[in-house]
Order: structure tokens, then sequence, then C-alpha cells
């Protein structure tokens, strides 16, 4: 906008001697400036969202298209040939129980994100009011949402392995375990899960942060002076300025759950009753190359995150935040 | 909205949905043979191999290779793709006409479509003369691949353990082979046997014990029509006898953290005595124990335990496949290449592995094999491509991990159930599939 706006009118002063000159067609000359103005003004934010939209189209919206035309064949991910067999692909998925089985193991990932909003939120409120080294413990809460999901895999393995760090460190304390933390399915998905609250934790933390440093100070003063303790101030003036942020993050936590992936896939790759729905969806396009299968259950997962957003909504209606 | 504007977005976006959309191009039967040159001399191009090899890439072996390469043909220039994860990344690749000149055969190619992807080598009656393993890549009396070595699976071993527990026999049972690392369990500190769970590939060579508990070439057939997990079937015998080492405890505490890299030092130091694997595998373990400054001639290796007619049998078989791109450019050099490589390179040597050619001496390290007359056999995979089908379709996976990671969780008693209902439930799913599939 501000790029047309800065050039037309100079355009147009620049034209109007010319038009001044040649009173012949002075009465028609100056009508097309403005109209091509118009049109700029009309074309330029298109021309500014070009790049992004492009880009948004051929990497998000394109794949979609593409696997929701996928999810309608037999296609095994390399053939030139593939053949359309309507929704027997979807017919499959709902009619094939193991399937849908491996949608408890997110049960392990949804407690693990309500102990992980927990922790953000507590840790968010304390860190909000001024203590010592508070810069330094927000950097090591949100370190590891720096850490590159991979690695965080590898270096967890180590930690879980028989004598690994973790068990060093209960020895430390004189607790000599000697349990295989990955070993039997209810152990390895509490360890994976364990991880992964690890993993986000620092990302959900500084969205809390971030949206209690936005409640203007003076309210704690006040709630001060009117003799709240930190609790009162935490549960009527912190918890209802955050709503927005709070509801955004369980929404967050319920679909990342549902479609849990790398850190169970690099750490142990499904096995021992670890299988996500994410994982198994992998498995049958690049294992079993049923790509037209797998193309379906991807979009039945987007469906039910879909589903499981919109719920949310109606449940918790996201209303404005009025604190003062 | 002007309309220019939409039109604009509209090519666009059209463009976008178009791109990801083409899924490779059936290509034409013109110039889909790569005829080996005439005139070494005359040859010119530049190459591109891709291959798995990514330590031989790094260290520089594959450039003397290609050095060695450029006495020969000194026009033709080859440069080399090391892909870290091969099967998933030529998956994709695949999808377009630029794969490189010479390539592996992923495992994910039908047989039947090796035409449309590879420009062919030769027919089979003629290759098949000098050649072993050119029955595993001939669609129509055509061949399209070579593999440069050819592998055997068996057990890498620890000789020194194996000796201080007292057994210096090879076993010739699964019950011996048991004993055998119950007294390795009791006598030394080493495991006795070494699953590498979380790698997940090592336990698909579980399967490639097809064919030799039998001594059938036509083991392979079989997996096509019958039930693999039948009893006294090859596959159930292999099964079994894993089941039994874990059940019994003599393999390694936590399976589901072990480490493939650390294996490798840890059996040639003696911490580990037994892995089944393959013969590609011993020069990585006498490397290891180089590196870990032991003896490397403590590495051994042995057949599976079983014996028929008194001989113990031992499948060979291809390891990955070198083909031509069927859109190459330079269809002659890369010909020129897989040939070279296969035969005057030294590869085959150099990997301490079986020769492609038919008339080669068996390599050093399986003398004992000589000397136990142990009968190595070639399976006949005229029904592979059918076994690969049946197996993708059932989602039974016999050369993928999960079946064996599961059997292995059996064992060790964090999945419930029974040896006999689950290999059942494998094999009613095998042959319920095998019924669908029919001859396609």
């Amino acid at each position: 906008m501000t790029h047309a706006g800065a050039h037309t009118p100079a355009r147009g002063v620049g034209k109007a001697p010319a038009a001044a000159a040649a009173p012949s067609t002075g009465s028609a000359a100056p009508r097309p400036a403005p109209r091509r103005t118009r049109t700029w003004r009309l074309l330029t934010p298109w021309l500014f969202l070009l790049a992004p939209l492009a880009l948004l189209i051929t990497f998000t919206y394109a794949p979609i298209v593409n696997m929701v035309a996928y999810s309608f064949t037999d296609w095994d991910g390399v053939s030139p040939e593939l053949h359309y067999t309507g929704a027997e692909n979807y017919a499959e998925i709902f009619t094939r129980e193991d399937l849908f089985q491996v949608f408890w193991v997110s049960g392990y990932y949804l407690a693990a994100s309500v102990i992980q909003i927990v922790a953000a939120l507590y840790f968010a409120t304390v860190l909000s009011f001024s203590i010592r080294f508070r810069n330094f413990f927000k950097g090591v809460l949100f370190f590891p949402s720096l850490v590159n999901g991979v690695a965080i895999g590898f270096v967890f393995l180590y930690f879980f392995q028989d004598g690994g760090t973790l068990d060093t460190v209960l020895g430390l304390f004189g607790h000599h375990t000697d349990r295989a933390w990955l070993g039997t399915p209810a152990s390895a998905n509490v360890s994976l899960a364990g991880v992964s609250i690890w993993r986000y934790l620092g990302m959900n933390f500084v969205l809390f942060l971030g949206a209690i440093q936005s409640i203007p100070g003076e309210l704690y003063e006040a709630a001060e002076l009117d003799g709240a303790s930190r609790w009162h101030q935490f549960r009527y003036v912190i918890l209802p300025g955050i709503k927005p942020v709070l509801t955004l993050t369980v929404i967050l936590s319920v679909s990342g759950s549902l479609s849990a992936f790398e850190i169970p896939y690099i750490m142990t790759g499904g096995a021992t009753g670890t299988e996500t729905f994410v994982i198994q969806t992998v498995k049958l396009a690049f294992q079993f190359n049923k790509t037209g299968l797998a193309s379906a259950a991807a979009v039945v997962l987007l469906l039910i995150i879909l589903l499981v957003t919109w719920v949310q909504r109606r449940l918790v209606p996201d209303d404005r935040v009025d604190l003062v | 909205m002007n309309r220019r504007t939409v039109h604009v977005l509209a090519t666009t976006a059209a463009a976008a949905l178009l791109l990801p959309g083409c899924t490779g191009t059936g290509a034409s039967t013109k110039g889909a043979d790569a005829n080996a040159p005439d005139d070494p001399a005359k040859v010119s191009g530049s190459i591109t191999v891709l291959t798995v090899r990514t330590d031989l890439v790094q260290d520089g072996t594959m450039k003397k290779y290609a050095a060695e390469f450029n006495k020969t043909y000194p026009k033709v220039k080859v440069e080399f793709q090391a892909l870290t994860n091969y099967e998933a990344e030529i998956k994709i690749r695949m999808n377009t006409d630029d794969y490189g000149d010479v390539l592996l055969i992923p495992a994910v190619i039908k047989k039947n479509d090796y035409p449309k992807f590879f420009a062919s080598l030769g027919t089979a009656a003629e290759r098949s003369k000098k050649y072993r393993f050119t029955d595993f890549t001939t669609v129509g009396g055509k061949v399209y691949g070579q593999s440069p070595v050819g592998v055997m699976p068996g057990f890498v071993y620890n000789k020194r353990i194996w000796k201080e527990a007292g057994v210096t026999a090879w076993p010739t049972t699964p019950a011996e082979f048991l004993t055998g690392l119950k007294a390795i369990k009791t006598k030394t500190d080493a495991v006795p046997y070494y699953t590498n769970f979380a790698a997940q590939w090592p336990l698909t060579s579980w399967t490639y014990v097809d064919g030799a508990v039998h001594c059938d070439p036509q083991a392979t057939t079989k997996l096509a029509e019958g039930d693999p997990w039948a009893q006294g079937s090859d596959l159930r015998v292999g099964d079994t006898l894993l089941y039994d080492i874990v059940k019994q405890g003599l393999a390694e505490k936590d399976p589901t953290t072990s480490n493939w890299e650390e294996s490798k030092p840890r059996t040639a130091k003696g911490e580990i005595a037994t892995q089944w694997l393959g013969t590609w595998a011993i020069i990585q373990f006498q490397d290891a124990a180089k590196k870990a400054g032991v003896n490397p001639d403590d590495i051994g290796f042995m057949p599976f335990p079983a014996q028929t007619d008194g001989a113990y049998c031992a499948t060979v078989g291809p390891d990955y496949n070198q083909a031509v791109n069927v859109h190459s450019k330079h269809k002659e050099a890369a010909r020129a290449w897989i040939d070279w490589f296969t035969d005057k390179s030294g590869y085959d040597k150099d990997n301490l592995a079986i020769s492609p050619l038919k008339d080669a001496a068996m390599p050093k390290v399986l003398k004992p094999y000589e000397e136990a007359h142990v009968k190595l056999i070639e399976l006949d995979d005229s029904a592979g491509a059918k076994v690969k089908l049946i197996d993708d379709q059932s989602e039974v996976g016999i050369f993928k991990p999960e079946y064996r990671q599961d059997l292995v969780d059996l064992a060790r008693g964090a999945k419930k159930g029974s040896l006999d209902d689950f290999l059942t439930g494998l094999g009613k799913k095998w042959t319920e599939t095998q019924a669908n599939v029919g001859d396609r």
C-alpha cells in the first residue's frame, strides 16, 4: 500500500503540465491516471502476497489436494500405474480395528500434555515475577525447543539405556534400578511421553510467559494493595488474562498427542507397543508401499483433528478478555 | 479483485498443483537397452553412480575405483552420490527421470516394472553363462541388474569366546546351538547372542534362513505357494530359534536400547559372542577389531545349525543389483561402469565377498565352509516378485523388522501370547492374502 501511495501522486504531478500544454486532449487526459492508481492500489497487496501464497499453495495446499487424490487410489508410491479404487481405502480404515487401536497410545501423550501445561503455567507464573536468575531459568526452560528433534531422540536413547544416564543418576541417589526403561509397553510409553514433555515444555512456557507479561502491571499492584496473595493474583488476574492462549495451547496439545511422531519413531520405531497413528501411517506408506491407504489414513487423522478442534471451540468459546 | 490478478493466481495454483502431480512416466521402448561398448576409448560422457556405501565415498575408496576405471575408459567421468537412507530417498526420486545413471535397484520397484525404470543389460540366456544371480532381475528373458557381490547369511561369532565356552564344533541342530549359547552364558562374561532390536534391519536377516534349513533351492516358491510358518518349515525353525534364544535369556538384557555400531567392536572384543547377519558383515567386524586393537582373526562365520543329509547348507544371493537408468543419456558409459565394477574392480575381494562371476574362487574367509563341505545353493527367484507382493499386501513384513520385533517382545514377555498362536496368526494372514493376490 505504501508503495503505491508514494509513487502515484508523483506521476500525476509530472503529467499535469503535459496535459496543460496540449489543450485539445486536456479534458480526457487526467481521467486514466486515477483509474490506474486505483488498479495499482488493489493489485499491490496481492503482489506482496504472491511469494508467500505461491509457497503456501505449492508446499501446503497442493500436497493436501494430491494426498486426497491418492487416497482414492491403490498407488504404491513409485509405480507409473495407479488405479482408482473409490472409497475402498476409507472402507478398509474404518473396518480394520487394528488401525485404530494405536490411538490408545495417544492417551499417554494426552496425560503428558496435562502435566506439561500445568508445569509450563507454573514456571511461566513464577518467572514472570522478579526473582533471582530469572533470565537464566527462562533460557534453561526454553533450550530443549531449540534442539533438533532427531538429536533429542538419540540423546534419550543413551539416557534410557541399560546402565545409561538415568540409571547412573538414580544410582547417585542410592536407588539402583535394574529395569529396561523402554522394555515394556507401559514403561516405554511413559518414558517417551516424558521425553516429549521435556521437549515441548519450553514452547508452552514461552507462550504463557508472553501472555502473562502482556497483562498490565498496575493490575498486580492494585491486587497487592487489596491484599491478594500470589495464589489469588494467579487465580483472578493471570488465569483470566491468558485464557485465549491457554485454550490455544490445549488445542495444540490435543492435536499434538493424536499425531505424536518423531520422538517415538526415532527412539523405538514403534516397537514394543509404542506405535502411534502417524508411525503406522508412515509404515503403511514407506514399508508396505500402500501409499493410497496411507493417504486415506492421513486424511482421516486430519479430519479427526479438525473435529476435535471444532468440539473444543464449541465447549470453550473464544470470548474477549477484558481485565480492566 | 482485478481480473488479471485472479488469472495470475489461478495459473500459479494450477502450476503448483500439477508439479507434484506427475507420478513418473512410462518410458518408451526405444533405447531401453544399455549395450556394452565395443571400443572403450570411444565411450564418453559424465555418469552419476548412486550408492549406499557412504563410508567408501567419504574415505575416497570409490574415487580410487573411478581412477582405475578411467585407465580403460579415459573419456568417462564418474561421479558418486551416496544416499544414507537409500530406500526412502530413492523412492521419491524414482518419480522423476533423474535418478542417476547407475543405481541400485530399490526393493520398492515391482519386478514387472523393471523395464519401465531400467535399461536392459542383455538376455538371461547369455548373461547366466558368466554371472550368478541373473534370474533375480530377469523380466521377460531380459536382465536388468547385476549385483557386484554375492552375500550369504550366517552367524558372525567370536571364535575365542565360543572356544572358552568349550564349543569347538559348529552346532548341527538348533538345540545344540542353544546349548552352546548357554555354555557361553555360564562360562564367560559375554552376551551369548545380540539381537540388534533397536537398529531393526538386522532382525530382517532372519528371513534369510529360508532355504538353508532344508537345503531347498525352491524355498522362495514355497513361500509364494504355502504357509511359511507351517510345522517344520524353514521360517518356523528360524523364528523358533530366535524366540528360544530370547526366551531363555541368552540375548542382551535390554534389546530396546541395543546399538548396532557399538555391537561391532563389542563382538570383536568378545563382549558379544554371536549375531545372525551375513558374509558382508565380516569385513566390518574385522575392521572394528583392528580399531579396537584386538585380533581380527577371532571373527568367525558359521552356517545355520541344521543339516540335510549330513551336510550344512547355505544360500548365496545377490546384494543390491546395479542397474542403468532407462532415462540415462550415457547408457554405454553406464553399462561400461557396471561391467567393469562387477568383473575387474576387485570390489568383491576388497569386501571379502563372494564373486558374482561363476568361475571365481570362494573368498578366503569361507575356507572353513569348504573344509566342512557346506553345500552352497542359489535360490530360484522366479516367485520372488509374488512373495514381495504378498508380503506388502498382507502387512506381515517378512522383509520388514516389525514382526521379528514382536517375536522378541513376545519371547521376553513384553507382549502377551504364545509363539504358536503368533506364528499361526502370521500364517493365516499370509495364506489369506495369497488367495487374493492370485497371479498378479
